[in-house]
């Protein structure tokens, strides 16, 4: 079976066996990292731009791996050295780029939509590596191919996501996936930051961050970002810890196998105490891991590369 | 020459609806009588065979963007005022957000002066409330007035400062000019690039609440009851707004309001696939809201359909849909959509004649109707002529509908104004 898709830019757009194909690929992409020559000649000769407008490390350096454990050749565009910085607009770089014939170009932007806009212009394969405040696919995918490891299914778990959920495109391509995957998603946080009619999207809003953690299987914590405060969006820190935070009390309230999970970096001892992040719930590290292994899969099928390419 | 309008549907709302003949001389309306009744004074007059068509009262814009000075990359006078002879308007009235601002009476001059060498339609300057629409100081509205503008307004920003509105609206009445305010609470909508819900929160898309708009409603109507001037509610999106509004017409405050073609058929369905098209000041909202609009047209609430004609090139449409400006061309599609309400048992002919021409005449104070010896500004309409929207048909130098691909029913044949033929649409039919 092939991915039958040019672009990969939400989770909304993604089938239930499309995902199941990812993950599957994902999978089997993961023992090459384990190799001691970590390199495949899968993608020889094709391009992957890395085109990202917002700084990122994880996430470039994720997708970079991937790339180069496939062979690929990647080259890289950052805000501060795109011309964008000189005033060209999207749409201009957009025809700058594939005047290159890339294969894939891989973006992360601050307004949401900027991928759907790039796909629609490319002939190029899109992977939007985070839009704004709206999608970030591979991230979610990695999340769920480590829930589907620790737990063996994405079918009937309660996830747990707790945070700033109206800024994160995480929680939303979660949000999306999760439910599309059998999952029951609770949401909590301050309801500043829980935004309206999320409802809609298959989920349930928690009135407390306990009743959302009470039973679940996953936590998923969001990071939280001080700035909020000049939005009115939170009061402290400090507060925030106090009654939104992740601590041992609250993890008590979960399944006795909860895993906890965040997208990172962390903010150590605001969304998160210290001995949580590194205690023996978190499979925070497996989320990295796996980050390569899921984006090497995206890089793979959407080039046209399948499960079983000799049958198929 | 004079001009003999034969057998159309006469709409002069309140006054008479029924098939006539209109014979216009020397600029004036010099006769109206039962069809078939009038003859032609002599061989130069134009005979227009207006059998199917409606006859009414020229349709008057009071909400519209023309750019000039300085956007005439995006429109100009003599384009918009293209614009508005094609879709049926005698009469637009232009807002002062253009570059700078119309806060002077040079300004105001300026666009006089270009209006009449474009020479088509009737252009009425909105001046400024504050020096550059900064709401820090009042324009001087006497000299505004002097110069030719006919009402004020901050349009394209609010006028957040409350003391401000309270004593622009005093100040102006002095001059008799209206204020126009553009009703939104900018701290409440900051960030906001489409209407708050369940389709923003999914597009990742930060929202603008119905409350943003209706909380500076009702604070205009608390201060034009305080100050017992009237002020008008420019482009009315919200379920609240026109709740608000029909209350404090029942509660004898003199507020007016207009709503747009786009709040009274669109949704913020039109804005996936972050289509820019789809975006605008306030925003396209709910279904709930749409109904609403519709229903404050039909029994009043709602005074007026303005189009907030914003026209914008490319450039500012064709990116992300954060970075887009705001607004959509309307001059062209305004009265097919609203005809658009006739069908659908919205809106009789006479309330969608009423609410495009004869409430913005009452509200700015401009002579309207068809009657004997008053100046022949008419819009000829065939009610029935199916044409698709097609960009390169569009007149207006900017491109930026959300229609493009429509098939909309109904259409200006024939706009004159003050008894000239401004838009033919019958010339090769009919002579």
């Amino acid at each position: 079976m092939a991915l039958k898709k040019k672009d990969i830019l939400d989770l909304a757009s993604l089938s239930v066996d499309e995902i199941q194909l990812i993950l599957d690929t994902a999978e089997s992409m993961r023992e090459i990292s384990e190799r001691p020559i970590k390199k495949v000649p899968t993608l020889r000769g094709k391009t992957v731009v890395l085109f990202f407008y917002e700084p990122s490390t994880r996430t470039k350096l994720s997708f970079d791996v991937a790339a180069k454990r496939l062979s690929a050749d990647s080259l890289s565009l950052s805000a501060g050295m795109s011309s964008l910085t000189k005033g060209e607009t999207l749409l201009d770089t957009a025809r700058n780029l594939e005047a290159m014939h890339p294969d894939v170009v891989i973006l992360r932007h601050a307004y949401s939509g900027a991928p759907q806009f790039l796909a629609r212009r490319l002939k190029a394969s899109v992977i939007n590596a985070g839009d704004g405040t709206h999608a970030h696919p591979s991230q979610a995918l990695l999340d769920m191919m480590t829930i589907r490891q620790h737990k063996g299914t994405l079918s009937g778990l309660k996830v747990a996501i707790v945070g700033d959920i109206a800024h994160s495109r995480v929680a939303r391509s979660n949000c999306e996936g999760l439910t599309k995957m059998g999952s029951q998603v609770v949401l909590a946080g301050p309801p500043t930051m829980i935004p309206r009619g999320i409802e809609e999207m298959g989920v349930t809003v928690a009135p407390t961050v306990e009743a959302a953690m009470t039973g679940a299987d996953v936590i998923m914590m969001l990071r939280i970002q001080k700035e909020r405060q000049k939005s009115f969006l939170m009061a402290t820190e400090r507060e925030y810890a106090r009654f939104f935070g992740l601590d041992q009390e609250r993890v008590r309230l979960a399944k006795d196998d909860v895993v906890i999970m965040h997208p990172g970096p962390i903010n150590r001892g605001v969304e998160i105490s210290p001995d949580v992040a590194d205690g023996p719930y978190s499979i925070i590290l497996d989320q990295v891991t796996n980050g390569v292994a899921v984006r090497m899969a995206l890089l793979f099928l959407v080039t046209g590369g399948g499960l079983n390419a000799d049958s198929d | 020459m004079p001009i003999l309008i034969k057998g159309g549907r006469v709409i002069d709302p309140g006054h008479m609806d029924e098939i006539g003949d209109v014979l216009i001389e020397k600029g004036r309306i010099r006769a109206v009588q039962p069809a078939g009744t009038l003859e032609a004074p002599g061989a130069d007059c134009r005979i227009v065979d207006a059998a199917g068509l409606w006859v009414t009262p020229g349709l008057i814009d009071m909400h519209v963007h023309f750019r000039e000075p300085g956007q005439e990359y995006k429109e100009t006078i003599l384009t918009g005022s293209q614009a508005a002879a094609a879709g049926g308007f005698t009469a637009v009235c232009t807002m002062p957000n253009t570059n700078p601002v119309n806060d002077d009476p040079a300004i105001t001059a300026l666009i006089l002066e270009k209006a009449a060498r474009a020479g088509l339609v009737r252009v009425y300057p909105v001046a400024a409330v504050s020096v550059g629409s900064r709401g820090e100081q009042l324009c001087e509205f006497g000299e505004l007035k002097a110069a030719g503008a006919i009402g004020v307004s901050d349009d394209g920003l609010p006028v957040m400062n409350a003391q401000l509105m309270r004593r622009a609206l005093e100040y102006a009445a002095g001059f008799g000019l209206r204020v126009i305010s553009h009703a939104e609470d900018m701290q409440l909508a900051e960030g906001g690039v489409m209407n708050e819900g369940p389709r923003a929160t999914r597009m990742g898309l930060a929202g603008i609440p119905n409350a943003c708009e209706s909380v500076m409603v009702m604070r205009d109507i608390a201060l034009s009851a305080l100050t017992g001037v009237p002020v008008h509610i420019a482009h009315v999106s919200t379920r609240e707004s026109v709740d608000a509004i029909r209350r404090a017409k029942s509660d004898g405050i003199p507020v007016t309001a207009e709503t747009a073609p786009h709040y009274f058929t669109l949704t913020d369905e039109a804005v996936e696939g972050y289509n820019t098209h789809a975006k605008m000041n306030p925003p396209l909202r709910s279904e709930a809201d749409r109904e609403a609009i519709c229903r404050g047209l039909a029994d009043g609430t709602l005074d007026a359909i303005a189009t907030d004609h914003a026209p914008h090139s490319a450039m500012e449409k064709e990116v992300e849909f954060d970075r887009a400006a705001n607004g959509v061309i309307g001059l062209e599609t305004a009265l097919p959509l609203g005809l658009k309400l006739v069908a659908d048992h919205v809106l009789t002919a006479s309330d969608l004649i009423t609410r495009m021409a004869l409430a913005p005449a009452r509200i700015l104070g401009l002579p309207t109707g068809i009657r004997v010896g008053q100046a022949a500004d008419l819009t000829l309409i065939d009610p029935l002529k199916e044409w698709i929207v097609t960009i390169r048909d569009i007149k207006s130098k900017s491109k930026n509908t959300p229609f493009e691909n429509w098939t909309l029913k109904g259409k200006a044949v024939m706009t004159l104004v003050e008894g000239q033929i401004k838009l033919d649409g019958l010339q090769r039919e009919n002579r």
